[in-house]
């Protein structure tokens, strides 16, 4: 039985954790295509300053969000050490900058918490809950608020 | 593969017989009277018909066995194809799409229309006929019929029969019924394709009395045998009032497989003579012996028969195909030469009809061969580039090497967007339907000629020019063409001209859409344009501007609303999709003698010529067919208007300057003039306005990207693509830059608090 099989049953999920700052946030391994090096992003007009631009991905073209200006963080000056994770949401996928991956994690459901009350939704907005793992806190994302205008495409 | 499937495979295939058919029946139309070309639009129909048989399209069946019908006396020379009796033809073509579409898509044919056709086209068939007895659907309760008990005669007279109401319900019945000899050769492509002799004898056998002999004369000794060929056929003779067509209908599916050979014997009848002539022609039958006794008894007698003739028919159908009871019952000979040559010469006509093979593949496949071949073009540049960085002597056989992969990706593209090339002549064809309707509605008589329909362009530009053009040949016909009698005393042939041509010019295809017809009546469109004040009533214009104003949004001439067009919805919308494929169209007018129409569009939507260009420290590709010329400006040429509006002058007329830098918001001040390059474009509107940008690079082909795919569309920006260094430059949208430069915002709808 592999180890992600072995995991389902036990109704374990893998999720990637990354740093932004110093803070840990992390998503599901399945929304996630691949791990590249940061390239220099062509960009875009009247694109909101999140977006950093677009970079060629085998022939996509594929959208590259800065996720810690996308936060509401301080926006990212990119060097080659940051690196873009690409995942994907339907049919849409995007890059989205973060400086590190730092872990990869095996979590049950259960050990998901529910984001606490907080004054700003807009936090809230893009966390699913919360994880704590050997002291540390993690984020867990949602990627579809963190996409570009996905709330007009839905509409 | 299940059967919607096939049922898909069967819907385009009619497409295509479709297409024969049309364009068979033009050339008919044109005084071709090959008779193969008559043979190909009545194996359209037909194969239309069997397949819509197939899967139970009972009014797609109905329509077309009439059709058939009337083609077999054309194909039979009994029918003079005239014009007249060709108009029905195309209108009936043209029914035949519609239930053909109604059978795919749903909704509802133009009954009364169909249903008017059908009597036209029996008319015809029955052309010659004299005037028919008592028709069929008089007769009372006549019988419940299609595989029911045969009719049958016995020897001594006249015997009240079965018959099988066909779609006409009127037709064939005698009393005295007509024989006919069969000569039935079965290939043994027939066996290959699961056909067996012994259901058609069988079928055959449920016609009528009939007799069966199986000659063997062929059939080699034992040791030279080839246990898969066909050795045996057979002679039946049969006596039905079904006449000849349902004799040949029961080998309907077999028919190319064998040789087939049906006459009719003369049984000295006058009536049953007449019916031999004419398949279709009602022939007067004693109704009273209808009357007299129901069927039913008779039907045991018969059954017999059948079945002993059944049985026969077996036995000969079971020593064919199991060669090795050959040993079987002798039977009579009978020599089936002649009709073996008819048929082998038939075979061969349809051999030399049938087009080079051809595949069917789906376009996602091609699509992505496409994309493939698309990343190679770009991959490559992008090594070409690297080699030449790190190379400093430009003679390594890297650089040879990189050359040649360089003509050979090239070729490869070529080829690859050649395999999504498709002739106009599908788009071609229906505006020949689209005239036909017009020309009927406004009463006007309309040819329409056609040029370089063999003309290849990308399919995506073919399914989106059918739409511009319709409106265009509408336009055409019911502003463009006079009414006849009008057309006559101007001196002109009473039928109008309209003439539809394609061609490539140095890498685009040209269509021309040209009408002998009046011209522009630039009065009138002087006038129109100042009532719906578009230009101001003292307006100095020139011909060609006065002509251009029909692509006005909001602009029609027809003194009054018509059906057809008019709704001042026409020629703008034309101009619109064309300029949406990347093309352009331009109007050439000369009154009394009609106006054509010159659309340019490119060849492909995968790829695109382009201007490479420098804005504000990006790399944008501007469309090259937007460009109308490039200048370097100088200081003296620009001038300051209001606060931020500059013009330029070129050749004493002034342009408006727009700074593409910062319409996309790249720079926030506006760039020195004189250190860029101004664009010349021509947009929408007509207007031409002046792009500065910072510097040319170059120009090349790119391919096309989509941006919407993963990200969202971007105002001001049409697509992306990927330079030879591998990064993303963006493709400048000339419009919707040009239409934010008069005022009109390019904001964008989305913005960051929305989004959470």
């Amino acid at each position: 039985m592999t180890l992600l099989a072995k995991n389902l049953t036990k109704g374990g999920r893998e999720f990637i954790a990354f740093r932004i700052g110093d803070q840990e946030f992390c998503v599901n391994v399945m929304s996630v295509r691949e791990i590249r090096g940061w390239a220099p992003a062509t960009p875009m007009p009247h694109a909101p300053q999140y977006v950093l631009g677009v970079i060629n991905l085998r022939g996509a073209v594929l959208p590259i969000i800065d996720l810690s200006a996308r936060l509401g963080m301080k926006p990212a000056e990119p060097t080659v050490r940051h690196v873009i994770i690409v995942t994907q949401v339907k049919h849409k996928v995007v890059g989205l900058l973060v400086e590190a991956v730092s872990d990869i994690l095996t979590i049950k459901d259960e050990d998901i918490q529910p984001t606490p009350d907080m004054s700003s939704d807009f936090e809230r907005t893009f966390a699913r809950g919360m994880l704590a793992i050997e002291g540390r806190m993690i984020c867990l994302i949602e990627l579809e608020a963190v996409f570009p205008h996905t709330e007009s495409e839905a509409a | 593969m299940d059967m919607n499937e096939i049922k898909e495979i069967f819907f385009q295939e009619c497409e295509e017989q479709l297409a024969e058919l049309e364009s068979g029946l033009l050339r008919l139309n044109d005084g071709d009277r090959d008779p193969e070309t008559v043979n190909a639009v009545f194996r359209a129909v037909h194969s239309i018909k069997g397949g819509a048989g197939a899967f139970g399209l009972d009014d797609l069946v109905s329509f077309a066995h009439v059709f058939e019908t009337t083609l077999d006396c054309v194909r039979s020379n009994k029918l003079e194809p005239s014009q007249d009796v060709l108009k029905v033809m195309l209108k009936s073509a043209d029914v035949l799409a519609d239930l053909t579409n109604v059978a795919r898509d749903g909704g509802s044919v133009d009954q009364a229309r169909s249903a008017q056709l059908i009597r036209e086209l029996e008319a015809l068939a029955k052309g010659e006929a004299p005037p028919a007895a008592a028709p069929v659907a008089a007769a009372p309760k006549a019988a419940p019929v299609a595989a029911a008990p045969a009719p049958v005669v016995s020897d001594d007279g006249f015997v009240p029969v079965a018959f099988s109401f066909d779609d006409f319900g009127d037709d064939d019945l005698s009393a005295d019924l007509p024989s006919y000899d069969v000569v039935f050769k079965p290939k043994s492509e027939l066996y290959t394709k699961g056909n067996e002799a012994t259901l058609l004898l069988r079928d055959l056998s449920r016609l009528g009395e009939m007799s069966i002999h199986c000659n063997m004369d062929s059939l080699p000794s034992l040791d030279q045998m080839d246990p898969e060929a066909a050795y045996f056929s057979w002679k039946v003779s049969i006596k039905t009032d079904k006449g000849e067509d349902a004799v040949r209908s029961v080998f309907e599916f077999a028919e190319w497989d064998c040789d087939l050979e049906v006459t009719a014997l003369e049984t000295g009848d006058v009536a049953e003579a007449v019916a031999d002539d004419l398949p279709m022609q009602p022939v007067p039958f004693d109704l009273s012996a209808l009357d007299d006794e129901p069927d039913a008894p008779l039907g045991v007698v018969e059954e017999e028969e059948q079945i002993a003739a059944v049985q026969q028919a077996v036995a000969a159908a079971e020593a064919a195909s199991n060669v090795v009871q050959m040993a079987a019952s002798a039977s009579r000979a009978v020599a089936s030469d002649k009709g073996a040559a008819a048929a082998a010469a038939q075979n061969n006509a349809q051999q030399a009809s049938a087009a080079a093979p051809t595949i069917r593949v789906d376009l996602d496949r091609v699509d992505r061969l496409i994309n493939l071949v698309g990343e190679l073009v770009i991959n490559q540049a992008m090594l070409s580039q690297s080699v030449i960085e790190n190379d400093s002597n430009g003679v390594s056989s890297i650089n040879m090497g990189l050359e040649e992969l360089q003509q050979l990706t090239r070729e490869i593209q070529d080829s690859v967007m050649a395999i999504r090339a498709q002739p106009v002549k599908p788009v071609f064809q229906r505006m020949a339907r689209t005239v036909r309707e017009i020309a009927d509605i406004t009463g006007k008589s309309v040819r329409l000629v056609t040029e370089g329909e063999n003309t290849e362009v990308d399919k995506t530009v073919i399914d989106k020019l059918a739409e511009p053009l319709t409106h265009m040949i509408r336009n055409a016909v019911d502003h463009g063409l006079e009414m006849p009698e009008k057309r006559i005393a101007a001196g002109k042939n009473a039928e109008g001209t309209v003439k539809l041509t394609a061609k490539h010019r140095s890498g685009r295809i040209v269509i021309e859409l040209s009408d002998d017809g009046a011209g522009i009546n630039r009065e009138k469109v002087r006038q129109k344009a100042i009532d719906n004040d578009l230009i101001a009533a003292d307006a100095n214009l020139s011909d060609e501007e006065i002509d251009n104003l029909i692509f006005h949004a909001g602009f029609s001439t027809a003194d009054k609303v018509s059906d057809l067009s008019g709704r001042g919805v026409g020629m703008d919308v034309v101009k619109r999709s064309i300029q949406a494929l990347g093309g352009r169209i331009n109007i050439s007018s000369k009154p009394g003698h009609g106006s054509v129409f010159t659309m340019s569009l490119p060849l492909t939507l995968a790829v695109l010529d382009g201007m490479v260009v420098t804005v504000a420290g990006q790399t944008l590709v501007v469309p090259l067919t937007a460009i109308v010329e490039t200048l370097q400006p100088d200081a003296a040429a620009i001038h300051s208007f209001g606060a931020t509006q500059r013009l330029i002058s070129i050749r004493n007329s002034f342009c408006p300057l727009v700074d593409v830098g910062r319409i996309l918001n790249f720079r926030a001040t506006q760039a020195n003039p004189v250190e860029g390059v101004a664009l010349l474009v021509e947009s929408e509107g007509g207007g031409q306005r002046a792009l500065m940008v910072d510097a040319i690079q170059g120009q090349r082909q790119v391919v096309i990207k989509s941006l919407e795919a993963n990200y969202t569309h971007v105002p001001g920006i049409a697509a992306a693509t990927i330079l030879g260094d591998g990064r993303v430059a963006l493709i400048l949208d000339v419009d919707a830059v040009v239409s934010a430069s008069r005022g009109q915002s390019l904001h964008t709808e989305t913005s960051l608090a929305a989004a959470g």
